[in-house]
């Protein structure tokens, strides 16, 4: 299983947490596309606390964070 | 000392006065910043030097506490030294009517046990942390948009903002604008993380992104290695 938390608009229609079956090969890239989530729109691609790549394969036990750029003063 | 009374407690007397030795720089005199450096001078922070290179403009009326009718027009970093003035007088403050860049970065940050991030674009907020680390200064940042707001403590070798920011120049706040009150409430968070590393206290966001959402009432804090 592959956590996915969501923050700030991300929740919009599609809640805090999704969750995916893991199966090998599964990246950010397919993530973002099932979440439709834009490769633009997220800050970072967080997986447990650290920057991934999207075309790199994900482990089962990931937790993914995702969550909008936020750089207004 | 009667203008401290209701800070004692909260603070210990040796903590307030090294508050009152402390030196904090606050880079940004906007949204954040305009209560960043309200609430570091009415807890006694001895020195600040405030740095924005803009002037007011009416769109910042919405939400910045520097900004009203009479200062549209006037240099933001010198209307926050004119209002301290009337706030505290004890705390001395440096205005710098610039913007942080390459030439002056280090010589403008030099000197000070900590900054504080109230800048409005991803790559001037890189670029501080970049500089805070050259000076081995640690950094408070915080960011807003619309209903949300994020703060961190950054220590130098912590690299955040340069892995939270990637190739970001600006964020959702320029489709969703800034409202006064999440300014008002990441500045205090602000405010709280600088003075605990300033008197070394309590927890901070070292590692980790407070994340705020005022929507749904949420408060997250997400840890990064």
């Amino acid at each position: 299983m592959i956590k996915v938390k969501l923050f700030a608009d991300f929740r919009k229609d599609r809640g805090k947490e999704v969750d995916f079956e893991y199966f090998e090969g599964i990246n950010g890239k397919f993530i973002l596309e099932k979440l439709k989530i834009d490769e633009k729109e997220i800050a970072v691609f967080l997986v447990n606390g650290k920057n991934k790549k999207l075309d790199e394969p994900l482990e089962d036990g990931d937790v993914i964070a995702l969550f909008p750029p936020i750089a207004g003063g | 000392m009667k203008r401290y009374e209701k800070n004692i407690g909260t603070l210990s007397l040796d903590e307030f006065l090294s508050l009152r030795r402390s030196k904090v720089c606050v880079v940004g005199c906007g949204g954040l910043g305009g209560y960043v450096i309200e609430l570091l001078a009415r807890l006694g922070v001895g020195y600040l030097t405030v740095v924005d290179k803009d002037v007011f403009e009416e769109s910042n009326l919405n939400r910045q506490i520097l900004c009203e009718l009479n200062s549209l027009g006037k240099s933001k970093a010198l209307v926050a030294k004119e209002r301290l003035k009337n706030i505290n007088p004890e705390v001395e403050v440096q205005a710098m009517v610039t913007e942080i860049n390459l030439k002056n970065g280090k010589e403008i940050l030099r000197g000070h046990d900590l900054v504080i991030d109230a800048l409005d674009n991803a790559e001037g907020k890189k670029f501080l942390e970049e500089l805070a680390e050259a000076l081995e200064i640690p950094l408070v940042h915080g960011a807003v948009a619309g209903w949300f707001g994020q703060v961190a403590c950054i220590f130098p070798g912590d690299r955040l903002l340069k892995t939270l920011y990637l190739s970001k120049t600006f964020g959702i706040e320029k489709e969703i604008g800034v409202p006064s009150f999440t300014p008002a409430l990441i500045a205090s968070f602000q405010v709280s993380e600088a003075i605990k590393i300033l008197i070394k206290r309590g927890e901070v966001l070292r590692k980790k992104v407070l994340l705020v959402n005022l929507l749904k009432n949420e408060i997250e804090v997400i840890e990064f290695n």
